[in-house]
């Protein structure tokens, strides 16, 4: 497993933060939001692609995206054995059968020249482009690679130069529930046999002008400037919103024969996916959840256990009004007498929203609950919202047996991904 | 899981030659091209100034009254799969709740729907009074946007441009509520989705799914894209026609357009039991990478383009021989032509030089995540019908490239047929159809 997040650029570091009750949140320092609605974010903070990778020249035109996951990846795959190092590796993994599939945004828009383009082609007397000066300002100022590298497919390309790996590769882009449907969908296609091993996980940065723009205009990001440590408070009564957040998160995932062949150490096992669309409304859930409730009875169903056998659920838990609550009643409905016995934590309220890398990220931390037989809480719940009563492990960790986790995530458009693991038995 | 055998029962496709699958296909046999002058934009500081654009449309006519409202969250590219899906739906026999929800015959949970999709450009002249008012002395001040110009930003904005509302969309107007998945391996991309909409019936997760793509690229940001990136062609502005030449000596890129093409693949047995029309039946996909640091262009020997056909020709359980079609990714670019013809050659051996080859993009432009899905209906009807349409402005093939371009229209059975593509980036996939005209379809 490997992560590049708010919160460290190590899986271990991460851990031990949420575990000690850290913050990822801060002011924003990407680019000046000082006057937008919400002028906070949960930012990757000194990174550098050269403590992870040695091809860095290789991958130079990457964005802040495709930059984050090849660290991930990188992390990942040494600590699963996959050699990154040379042209030639000796790790006896046959590159046709090891693929890749993220859940993957597409880049920022190269901002100074993409708003100077139109500021400077646009006649506000006729409401008229004039796109002979837009192409002559975009032409002469655009940078080429730049331009190319936004396209969301990209992540996947770099990580596929950095391994040489030549299975099934794709890249998906549901929204909030992206990087869950990746790892999903990609424990499929070990399972139908089309690879041994994927490369699976997120990335995205949304944290730029028109990114923050358009969430904050959706009125889904907190506002809650004074405080940003406190801002996300999932399943509190005073929830505000999301804080929008950036980077990458990768999982190694193995046939259970391939990883016995080569002695490859076993971190949990992948047993339940589920995916379905609430086919609802474009702007809103289903009130009361059904297509999240379809997704997690099609994940307990496919991993061949029953809701009394999770012993956490890790949230989607965003901090919006919307998601907490639906994600609540889904939560009832499909765990019936179970719902309010079943830890539920959210580990957005200190790591932010990564979006399309959320689902990975949280991927992750559940199957370090499961190694650790401990579950991260929910921070800044201090005001419970009287509607929403499961156990949401408030403000302190808790130790307790964590055989299996299930991981949900939810997107804008209705896309529901539930996957759930299990703690590896031989 | 393999017995599980998919097929082919809808066809749906808007294109630069029309607004059907059918419009396509005769404009197809008739060699004509829907490439003209861009007309969605003012094109003229452009190096390339032509398009394959598609004719009018009204969306209302595809969109049931309950939904028109959610027509304004719609960009092009959402427009365009809605009016595929319309099609392919409705040619299918299928009743769902955007055709006549008194008569409906899904069960929308048991639908699925993976479909490939652009990096959707917004729209810069709904940018603009916003930009506009966030300039300080005539420059842009971020200062006052965040004050100013984002307030002036419809609110719903951003949902117009996220690449999953394609299948959201489509999937409140028909009610599909089973896996939904968006693909964004741009050109690659309805290949993909195509590919993976076949395990998620293999699976068992669906027994009917929507599969395809869409991408609206006559839009400036698209163009001046590819205009730096060197993938545009910037020759022949003045004669459209001619301008795309895949595998032909005097290519000097691809030409971008507009479209969706949406099929619905469903379990055999499903389709049989509600005796479905069958159009043919997916028996391969294959999917690797080109690994090439110069990320625009594949990799010069086309070997990750070598593997995904291999990989479905192994799936479908084929000799290259028994191939009657191909349908490459041929975009134009010369370098990438070549090395999509050195895969395919590398994958077929022998049979490489006798097997039809019909690249389509100097007919349809190149759609980009609409393209792969768009040939695999071309490839179904050409099946359907027994006829090879000639491939257009290849008149002298270029130097290294050995395949057998279809020079004049062939009538011919079709056993089997092979629908490549690849992306820049470097996704790379293959689908192998097969013919089942001789099987009962009782």
């Amino acid at each position: 497993m490997g992560i590049v997040c708010p919160m460290g650029h190590d899986v271990e570091t991460l851990w031990k933060g949420l575990l000690t009750g850290k913050s990822g949140i801060d002011k924003t320092t990407i680019f000046d939001a000082s006057t937008f609605p919400s002028t906070f974010d949960a930012e990757v903070k000194d990174y550098n692609l050269a403590d992870h990778i040695k091809t860095v020249a290789l991958h130079k035109d990457s964005n802040r995206g495709s930059g984050f996951v090849l660290g991930a990846a990188a992390q990942a795959c040494r600590q699963a054995g996959i050699d990154i190092e040379t042209n030639e590796p000796k790790d006896g993994i046959d590159r046709q059968r090891l693929g890749i599939y993220l859940g993957a945004g597409e880049g920022s828009v190269d901002n100074d020249v993409f708003f100077a383009a139109i500021a400077e082609a646009w006649n506000t007397d006729n409401s008229e482009m004039d796109w002979e000066q837009w192409a002559k300002v975009a032409f002469g100022r655009m940078d080429p690679m730049y331009e190319f590298e936004q396209e969301p497919g990209m992540p996947a390309a770099h990580i596929a130069l950095l391994t040489g790996a030549r299975g099934p590769t794709r890249s998906c882009l549901t929204a909030c529930a992206a990087s869950t449907q990746a790892t999903g969908e990609a424990s499929m296609i070990i399972r139908a046999g089309d690879a041994d091993i994927m490369i699976a996980g997120g990335a995205h940065s949304m944290i730029h002008p028109l990114g923050v723009t358009g969430f904050n205009r959706l009125t889904a990001l907190s506002t809650r400037n004074d405080s940003p440590q406190t801002a996300s408070r999932p399943f509190s009564a005073s929830r505000d919103g999301f804080i929008i957040g950036e980077g990458a998160a990768v999982l190694i995932l193995e046939s259970l024969s391939s990883a016995e062949k080569r002695g490859a150490n076993i971190l949990a096992e992948v047993i339940g996916y589920g995916s379905s669309a609430d086919a609802f409304r474009v702007t809103d859930m289903h009130e009361e959840g059904r297509g999240a409730v379809q997704a997690i009875n099609a994940a307990l169903a496919d991993a061949g256990v029953g809701y009394e056998d999770i012993d956490y659920i890790s949230a989607h838990g965003t901090s919006t009004m919307e998601n907490d609550s639906v994600e609540t009643k889904a939560i009832k409905a499909a765990f019936k007498d179970r719902a309010k016995l079943t830890p539920v934590s959210s580990v957005k309220s200190m790591l932010g929203h990564l979006i399309g890398a959320a689902g990975a990220a949280e991927l992750i931390t559940c199957v370090l609950a499961i190694r650790d037989n401990i579950i991260p809480a929910t921070m800044n719940l201090n005001d419970p919202d009287p509607d929403l009563d499961l156990d949401y492990v408030p403000n302190e960790p808790r130790k307790v047996p964590v055989n299996i986790a299930m991981n949900e995530s939810f997107g804008f458009g209705g896309q529901n991904n539930v996957v759930i693991v299990k703690k590896y038995e031989p | 899981m393999d017995s599980t055998r998919v097929v082919i029962t809808g066809l749906g496709a808007i294109t630069p030659l029309g607004l059907t699958s059918k419009d396509m296909w005769s404009g197809l046999c008739a060699g004509s091209c829907g490439i003209g002058p861009v007309t969605a934009f003012d094109p003229v500081g452009f190096t390339c100034k032509i398009a394959g654009e598609v004719p009018d449309y009204r969306i209302r006519d595809y969109v049931p009254k309950s939904h028109r409202k959610a027509t304004k969250l719609m960009s092009r590219d959402i427009e365009l799969s809605v009016i595929a899906a319309h099609e392919a739906i409705s040619d299918s026999g299928l009743v769902t709740k955007g055709i006549d929800p008194e008569s409906i015959n899904i069960d929308p949970t048991r639908m699925a729907i993976n479909l490939g999709a652009g990096l959707i450009s917004c729209d810069l002249v709904e940018l603009a009074p916003a930009v506009a008012a966030s300039t300080v002395n005539g420059t842009f001040d971020i200062r006052k946007w965040g004050k100013d110009g984002l307030e002036s930003v419809t609110p719903l904005w951003l949902l117009k441009y996220l690449p999953n509302m394609l299948p959201c969309h489509i999937g409140i107007i028909h009610d599909i509520q089973g896996p939904s998945n968006t693909i964004t391996c741009a050109e690659a991309g309805s290949h993909l989705a195509m590919s993976e909409a076949l395990s998620v019936i293999a699976r068992g997760a669906a027994d009917v799914a929507l599969a395809g793509g869409a991408e609206a690229k006559v839009n400036p940001i698209v163009f001046i894209r590819q205009c730096l990136i060197g993938r545009a062609t910037s020759e022949n502005n003045d004669d459209p026609a001619t301008a795309c030449r895949p595998f032909d000596a005097d290519a000097h890129g691809s030409v971008f357009g507009e479209g969706a093409g949406i099929v619905i693949l469903e379990n055999i047995e499903n389709a049989r039991r509600r005796q479905a029309g069958i159009y043919a039946e997916v028996v391969g996909f294959g999917q690797s990478n080109s690994i090439n640091p110069r990320f625009e262009h594949i990799e010069p020997d086309g070997k990750g383009i070598r593997i995904a056909i291999e990989k479905a020709i192994a799936r479908a359980q084929i000799s290259p021989a028994e191939l009657d079609l191909v349908i490459p990714h041929g975009t134009g670019i010369p370098q990438d032509d070549l090395a999509e013809a050195r895969g395919i050659e590398a994958a077929l051996g022998e049979a490489a030089s006798d097997v039809a080859v019909w690249p389509t993009k100097s007919m349809l432009s190149n759609t980009g995540a609409a393209s792969g899905a768009i040939d695999v209906i071309a490839a179904t009807v050409a099946m359907n019908e027994d006829n090879i349409p000639a491939a257009k402005n290849c008149d002298r093939i270029a130097d290294g490239c050995n395949l057998n371009i279809v020079r004049k229209p062939m009538k011919k059975k079709i056993r089997y047929a092979l629908c490549c593509s690849y992306t820049y980036g470097g996704q790379t996939a293959a689908i192998v159809l097969k013919n089942t005209s001789d099987e009962t379809a009782g």
